[in-house]
């Protein structure tokens, strides 16, 4: 449990907010031409880091936009938010 | 077997108040080389070992375990165990596991505790009541003993439960298995270790893994605190950490790790003779030997390795036990928990060789892996001795990700395992 800095409104409590899993995962421009690997890989293929993790998530019981977070899974530190679209403000 | 447990034993210790038992396992310095490494002390690993030395005459292998042996998310469960999943794949997985542990405690002379006090699942809606009445019918065609109660049968069996109609979420029934119960998680993992030092398997605690070292697709060891140790077999039963292990051979896997609380009150007079799990509100509960309730809760929604687990949570489960149970409101809570579990797409595990040869995984257990721990060590071993999965893990195969033959147990076997 953690407070989670909204970039649209502010500092709100995790609780109000849904987690969208590992961030930056590029959906396939050619999905016709990708083989079952790729596709394996794209779906269910997760780094699911033990420290430093880009991850996506949803204001679901507030503005309901979605945005990205750097979380440090061993610990729960915050160590920045950025909107969807915007670099990643530390090196990924 | 030497050091035997027996009524004798305990009468001849009694002589010299308890001061002279011996230690019940060993240990032991890293060797340089072993014919196969588990890496993971937990039941599963343990068990692992056990069968891979007891069935499989493997006897030159190393158990190697980052703190003690059983400190992770087998000291941390609920202890409850049950077999009756939906998919045929997983009710042959968890009833092989059941039917090892109705002879553990003779099979190990190590005293587990499993008590078949039976498994209620609660339905608090109609869907619910479709798909467990759909489950029990799964079930007895797998030859799964499961039985279908309305709401006054639940009542009759667990006369606590509160089955007004008019509570938020009421008890319209719920499948009872007889035969599923709880064992103690503890003395899984302590009587696996004793069974498998007494077969010569060195259990080296304190040494977590640093580096898994390949030589192009083989596998030819791992790199640990305690140094560099050979083996062209390596077996990772991590749990939570199964990804961070996956990560250092370069593989990655279809897991995300959240953490899983439990929590227990102070102790009580026997009130709750069973085990209740309500799937729908996140809730489930049985009472220790000791007296506490242990009661058990969801999962935290993201990823984290934090082994702490969020309040709100904490507040859904007993917002959810007091509804059912009004009699528990003035309990105290005790302790409170976590563990971390390492979750499939399609919430049932892995049991798998890799890509990488020699390397073979079994994980993603989630948030049901105890119950598993007996028949999940036998057909890992089973895996990593023959190179191939047995007939009973052939369908927990790791490629199942990239074929769709997916064992979705999500909601099937409901979210609380």
């Amino acid at each position: 449990m953690f407070i989670i800095n909204c970039p649209y409104c502010g500092e709100r409590d995790q609780t109000e907010f849904s987690s969208g899993g590992e961030a930056h995962i590029v959906r396939p421009k050619q999905p016709t031409e990708l083989s079952d690997d790729e596709w394996a890989e794209f779906l269910f293929m997760r780094k699911n880091i033990k420290g430093i993790q880009f991850e996506r998530w949803n204001h679901s019981h507030g503005c309901r936009k979605w945005f990205n977070v750097v979380r440090d899974t061993s610990n729960d530190k915050i160590h920045a938010v950025y909107k969807m679209g915007e670099k990643p403000p530390v090196n990924k | 077997m030497k050091n035997k447990y027996s009524i004798f034993s305990l009468i001849k210790n009694a002589f010299s108040s308890h001061e002279n038992w011996q230690r019940a396992w060993r240990d032991p310095e890293p060797k340089k080389e072993y014919d196969a490494i588990i890496v993971g002390g937990g039941g599963h690993g343990l068990a692992t070992a056990y069968y891979l030395a007891k069935k499989h005459k493997m006897t030159n292998i190393a158990v190697v375990e980052k703190g003690w042996i059983g400190g992770g998310n087998t000291g941390r469960n609920t202890t409850i165990i049950r077999s009756n999943y939906l998919w045929d794949a997983s009710a042959g997985l968890y009833d092989h596991a059941l039917k090892i542990w109705e002879g553990l405690s003779q099979e190990l002379n190590y005293n587990v505790m499993f008590s078949q006090r039976g498994v209620m699942n609660l339905a608090h809606n109609l869907q619910d009541v479709r798909d467990l009445k759909r489950r029990t019918h799964a079930n007895r065609l797998n030859g799964i003993d499961a039985v279908w109660l309305n709401s006054d049968e639940v009542k009759k069996f667990c006369p606590i439960i509160n089955t007004s109609p008019d509570i938020r979420y009421p008890v319209l029934g719920g499948t009872l298995q007889k035969r599923a119960g709880t064992a103690r998680h503890d003395a899984v993992a302590w009587g696996y270790a004793r069974g498998a030092d007494q077969l010569g398997v060195d259990i080296i605690q304190n040494c977590e893994v640093k580096g898994i070292k390949r030589d192009g697709d083989q596998v030819i060891g791992i790199e640990t605190s305690k140094g560099y140790i050979k083996s062209k077999k390596i077996g990772v039963v991590a749990a939570g950490h199964s990804s961070v292990i996956a990560n250092m051979a370069g593989l990655k896997l279809p897991l995300e790790s959240k953490p899983l609380q439990a929590l227990v009150s102070e102790p009580v007079k026997p009130i709750i003779d069973t085990v209740v799990m309500s799937n729908a509100v996140h809730a489930y509960v049985s009472q220790s030997d000791k007296g506490e309730l242990v009661i058990g809760a969801g999962t935290d929604s993201y990823v984290s390795y934090t082994q702490k687990g969020s309040h709100n949570i904490v507040e859904e489960t007993l917002r959810a036990i007091l509804e059912l149970y009004p009699i528990f409101s003035r309990m105290k809570m005790l302790r409170q928990w976590g563990g971390i579990v390492d979750i499939c797409p399609d919430a049932s595990p892995i049991i798998s060789k890799t890509q990488v040869k020699g390397l073979y995984f079994n994980c993603g257990w989630g948030t049901g892996g105890f119950k598993a721990t007996p028949g999940s060590g036998d057909l890992f071993a089973h895996t990593i001795a023959n190179d191939e999965p047995h007939k009973l893990n052939a369908a927990f195969n790791i490629n199942r990700f990239v074929s769709g033959d997916l064992v979705d147990e999500h909601g099937a076997a409901a979210v609380a395992h």
